[in-house]
């Protein structure tokens, strides 16, 4: 037991984006208002955002902006280790613009869903459905 | 001009997509040939590309200039060539059948229905030509995003259908986005090729592993591979025929296409085979995917929801070929890509037909069919006698190569469950035929009294010619597709083979 | 010897497909399209006799679809000897069609003249097929061209039909013949008919046995029990297809798949070897047997003449396995003689059918005073049927016995000869009662009116066929002595 706790306590990031994950994936499954389920769809793709820009930090590093001039040969190379990894930040950007778009195409189908049935309640609308 | 094709693939429609959306501010009526344009200019161009890949070896692009590993490349070989012609000429196929449904089913959204048409397609040709992993991934939600609309434009159930579909599509993005998450955790890099090489050292690592299963994962779900298809019927079912005709055929088939380039491109089969050791496990869910989507397929009473659940079934033709572990299956599986797609598209497009003049799919719409419309109905018994696998239509060799095989591998299950669907095909379809051959019956009509003009009530109503010429090339092609097998497993399929396979 | 003949042999009938089509308004114009195409196709076919009478094998490749198993037709001494059968009588079953569907005002007809045409491109498709593959494509494009036609008249009987008749003819061939050809090619590498057998060799006994059960059942157009009921559930079909498709192009055609999967699929030495001739050869004498009992008992006189057919078919299936020289040219020409022998029966039938409307045997009491010319016929083809002289059965069964004894059954040979009285039992009744028996109708007494004349000549002609053969069983002797010899090394 004793071995995983080192493990638990280095890796919170990990542990932190999948419990938002599963928090996101139950509210897909399991509520019942549509609206809800595409809230439980947002917690669900900011897990993964979360996760990526999680792995792009370091201890000890700053933000990516170089200086310059600051030295000459040898000392003008950049540590990496100085710098946080950029590139994740920079996919998570496209992801949140993907996140966003996706939203915004749910909540459209919900504002016809509910022109429709006038309800966004599911187990109502699989009602409707069975009626019809 | 010829070493820019792999962009002017993407970006041709990409373009025309804006034009086509100004359009529909300002003039409707260039909606249609705008997107036109834009696919035309992508068929050309990934014609020019397949050529080009066939004579003088697989191209790479890179995009502004920028060398990978760094920049995003294009890496097109034999496969994404084929595969990227396929989609550009039967999304432009369809396109031009679907003039006249968009005209009577959405007069007014004719910009915003080009629009999403062209950006779909634009996601796919990307996500079959590009040679980066995260690319993919936004490519893939352009399909994705654009597919959600298109479907969510039909009546009735079809934008929950969509939002369902939503769901389960962001699911399955989400996972293949995780996965490619953590392929860049154990390697620094997200082009495919560079992964390809910086991944084999680290065979064995569990991180890796991990990495492969979610991005699999993420994929099945985006193909419907049972038991993840349950968004799929009805998506497809309800959607405007247009659409289906669009996404049914091409969308899953892309998928397969992407499962087999992670597999061999930044996998690799050894990998797979011996780190992953999951073919078995896999193979057996492909036969699943077979026996549930032809049995789940036997219970439906609406031609379009019956030929989403045996799309469901093909899908794992192609997932259970894939993981066989032999050449044979592999070509097979590719073949069926290919032969998939076009007959797929011939019996959605049939279907979109019959809907366009009786304006519902429902068993009872399909009655006295082959009087009515004898051209559309010939077509779909082209179609279907492909997906039953008759020769000379070309589902036929691909089945051929998939039970070759499953015989080489030993897997008697995969066989059997081949032969079963496409004896349940049988059963399928000509239950169609059945009714729309022999009802509505004519009464009083014992031993052969009476004959006369049968079911004379019936009066010929063909689609419109716009939809019946893509049709009967589609029809064609099933033909042509089946007579060119030798070439195509010849000159494009072999060669991309993995050497690795047994 | 390579020549686009044998494929425009196959294809002349499917390119009248579209003018049968185009003259849809005009039945004339329409039915002289299928006049010229079964003309042109038998022109071509006789064209080819020369050929193969000198011993060339003429072919031609026409696509590489697979390897080792292209898209390629190929004529040999067998598959001319069933291509002409079948192209002749196409010509005569047209002009019977005239008669019968006028006669009867039948509906569709346009759609009926396009399936046969269709039909019969298949039908010489597997005669001329060069390999198993070609033969599986035609097989099937038979089964489905033939759908239309077996349930031509599209109410609840023709659609029960229907769906047995697919249920026997894919079914099998899906489940069972196609997945024995992948097998066989996974084994061989090729799958071209070659007269050792390209299976010889290369195969485990027990895979070879598996397999030739798999063909045999496979291809349910034979008929052997038990895949033998869709034939006469297909009766329902207009007697002009059951007399052509199902007495000749269809049936044969599944008699002729088998015969390529014993000569060109395994071979003769192969099957001696392992002793599997004799077991096929017994599971056609059971069909013998069991078929013509059945007969005996069936009151339809289509029904009665399917099930003969069930057991004349394995006549061929057992010739074949007896795999001695005599008694496969037996089988061989058997496919000509009862083809001309089972055509008559199933013409007069439907002659009957058009001229009184009447099916059933037992209303057929004393018809011979009111077709006289249609049951004198029907006598003809019996006695071939059975096997009697003068009439070309007589030469087929003969060379039957003789293959037999060569092949020193004598158990097989008594099958052979209860099964011959069994015929004349099912048969000579019919003839009986028509000639020497009151008329029951009492219209059927007053003189001679036998229908449209379409309808009962082309019976007459294959009846004076079937007897000109007797005297003169040229070239179809020739053609299946030559075959054989092929077999046995010249």
């Amino acid at each position: 037991m004793e071995q995983y706790i080192p493990l638990f306590l280095t890796k919170y990031n990990y542990w932190v984006y999948i419990a938002l994950m599963m928090i996101g994936l139950w509210a897909m499954i399991a509520k019942n208002n549509l609206v809800k389920k595409i809230v439980g769809m947002n917690i669900f793709q900011t897990a993964i955002i979360l996760f990526y820009v999680s792995i792009g930090a370091k201890y000890g590093a700053t933000i990516p902006i170089l200086q310059h001039g600051s030295g000459h040969g040898h000392e003008a190379a950049v540590r990496a280790a100085d710098y946080i990894n950029p590139l994740p930040h920079v996919l998570m950007l496209t992801a949140i613009v993907v996140s966003v778009a996706t939203l915004g195409v749910a909540l459209a189908l919900v504002i016809r869903i509910h022109q429709r049935h006038r309800t966004l309640e599911e187990d109502e609308i699989l009602e409707q459905l069975r009626e019809s | 001009m010829s070493e820019q094709y792999p962009a002017l693939v993407v970006i041709g429609p990409l373009l025309c997509a804006l034009l086509v959306s100004v359009a529909g501010w300002l003039r409707p009526r260039l909606c249609l040939p705008f997107a036109l344009l834009g696919l035309g200019i992508s068929a050309a161009a990934s014609t020019g590309l397949l050529a080009q890949v066939l004579t003088s070896g697989p191209v790479t692009y890179r995009l502004g200039g920028w060398a990978p590993p760094w920049g995003i490349v294009y890496q097109v070989d034999n496969l994404n060539a084929v595969v990227a012609a396929l989609v550009s000429w039967v999304a432009l196929f369809n396109l031009a059948a679907s003039y006249r449904a968009v005209m009577t089913d959405y007069p007014e959204k004719i910009g915003p229905f080009y629009t999403l048409y062209v950006l779909a397609v634009t996601g796919m040709l990307g996500m079959v030509v590009t040679g980066d992993a995260f690319n993919l991934y936004v490519l893939l939600e352009i399909t994705s995003l654009t597919g959600y609309a298109l479907i969510g434009l039909g009546g009735g159930r079809a934008p929950l259908a969509s939002l369902n579909y939503l769901f389960l599509g962001t699911i399955g993005a989400s996972f293949y986005l995780l996965g490619v998450g953590y392929l860049y955790i154990v390697t620094g890099s997200l082009n495919m090729a560079d992964l390809a090489k910086l991944l084999t050292p680290l065979y064995g690592s569990l991180a890796l592993l991990a990495a492969f299963a979610i991005t699999l994962v993420g994929l099945w779900m985006k193909m419907a591979f049972f038991p993840l298809h349950a968004w799929l019927p009805n998506a497809y079912g309800f959607a405007p025929s247009p659409a289906a005709s669009l996404l049914a055929p091409l969308m899953t088939k892309v998928m397969v296409y992407v499962m087999i380039r992670v597999m061999i491109s930044v996998f690799t089969v050894e990998f797979i085979l011996q780190e992953v050791a999951l073919s078995q496990f896999v193979v057996w869910l492909a036969v699943a995917a077979m026996v549930a989507g032809a049995l789940l397929a036997l219970g439906q009473r609406d031609l379009k929801r019956m030929l989403a659940y045996i799309v469901v079934a093909e899908v794992g033709y192609m997932v259970g070929g894939a993981w066989l572990g032999n050449k044979l299956a592999m070509t097979g599986a590719i073949l069926h890509i290919i032969n998939d797609a076009v007959m797929t598209f011939c019996v959605f497009l049939a279907a979109g037909c019959i809907y366009q003049k009786t304006r519902g799919t429902a068993f009872e719409d399909l009655q006295g069919l082959f009087k009515k419309m004898p051209w559309t109905m010939t077509a779909l018994a082209a179609g279907a006698l492909a997906m039953i696998g008759v020769p000379p239509f070309c589902g036929f060799f691909s089945k051929w190569y998939l039970i070759r095989g499953g015989l080489e591998a030993g897997h008697w299950g995969f066989v059997i469950a081949l032969l079963f669907s496409s004896l349940v095909n049988v059963v399928l379809f000509f239950r169609i035929f059945e009714i729309a051959f022999f009802e509505p019956m004519s009464h009083g009509h014992g031993g052969h009294e009476g004959h006369g003009e049968h079911g004379g009530a019936v009066a010929l109503a063909e689609a419109p010619l716009s939809m019946l010429l893509p049709l009967m090339a589609a029809a064609l092609g099933l033909v042509a597709l089946g007579l060119a097998t030798g070439p195509l497993v010849e000159k494009i399929i072999l060669p991309i083979i993995p050497a690795g396979l047994g | 010897m390579h020549s686009i003949t044998p494929l425009l042999a196959v294809l002349v009938s499917l390119a009248a497909v579209p003018f049968i089509i185009l003259c849809r308004k005009r039945p004339n114009a329409r039915e002289s399209v299928t006049f010229i195409a079964a003309g042109i196709k038998l022109l071509l076919v006789a064209s080819l006799l020369p050929l193969v009478m000198a011993g060339k094998e003429v072919g031609i490749t026409l696509a590489p679809v697979l390897p080792g198993a292209p898209l390629a037709l190929k004529v040999d001494a067998f598959g001319l000897l069933f291509a002409l059968v079948s192209s002749s009588l196409w010509i005569v079953t047209s002009a019977y069609s005239i008669g019968y569907m006028r006669g009867l005002d039948e509906h569709s007809q346009t759609r009926y003249f396009c399936f046969f045409a269709v039909a019969l491109s298949a039908t010489i498709g597997v005669a001329f097929s060069a390999n198993l593959f070609t033969m599986y494509l035609f097989y099937e494009m038979l089964s489905l061209a033939t759908y239309p036609l077996v349930t031509h008249h599209q109410d609840p009987e023709a659609r029960s039909s229907g769906r047995k008749y697919l249920f026997y003819i894919m079914g099998t061939s899906i489940a069972l013949a196609l997945p024995a050809m992948i097998i066989a090619y996974q084994q061989a590498g090729t799958l071209a008919f070659s007269p050792t057998g390209f299976l010889a060799g290369k195969v485990s006994p027990v895979m070879a046995g598996v397999l030739l059960f798999m063909f045999i059942f496979g291809f349910a157009k034979a008929g052997i029990i038990p895949v033998h009921s869709w034939l006469p559930a297909a009766m329902v079909a207009p007697t002009p297809v059951s007399a052509l498709l199902h007495a000749v192009a269809v049936v044969k055609v599944g008699v002729f798949s088998i015969l390529r999967i014993i000569t060109g699929v395994f071979g003769v030495d192969l099957l001696r070897g392992l002793d599997l001739g004799l077991a096929v050869a017994w599971v056609a004498a059971f069909t013998i047997i069991v078929a013509s009992l059945i007969a005996l008992s069936q009151d339809g006189l289509k029904r009665r003449l399917a099930f003969s057919t069930i057991g004349q078919l394995s006549y061929i299936v057992l010739g074949l396995a007896l795999l001695s020289p005599k008694g496969m040219t037996g089988g061989t020409l058997h496919i000509a003689m009862h083809a001309f022998g089972k055509i008559t029966l199933f013409m007069c039938a439907g002659a009957i059918f058009v001229a009184t409307g009447k099916k059933n045997i037992s209303e057929m009491t004393g018809i011979g005073k009111r077709m006289p010319w249609t049951m004198a016929a029907f006598l003809v083809g019996s006695l071939s049927v059975i096997g009697l002289p003068p009439t070309g059965g007589f030469i087929s069964k003969w060379y039957l016995a003789l293959g037999c004894l060569q092949a020193g059954s004598v158990a097989l040979l008594v099958v052979l000869l209860v099964s011959s009285l069994l015929n004349a039992a099912y048969f000579l009744p019919i003839v009986y009662r028509a000639y020497f028996k009151p008329p029951t109708e009492a219209a059927w007494a007053e003189g001679r009116d036998e229908g449209p004349a379409a309808a009962w000549v082309p019976p007459l002609i294959t009846a004076a066929c079937s007897l000109v053969l007797f005297f003169y069983p040229q070239p179809f002797l020739r053609l299946a002595q030559m075959a054989v010899a092929s077999l046995f090394g010249g």
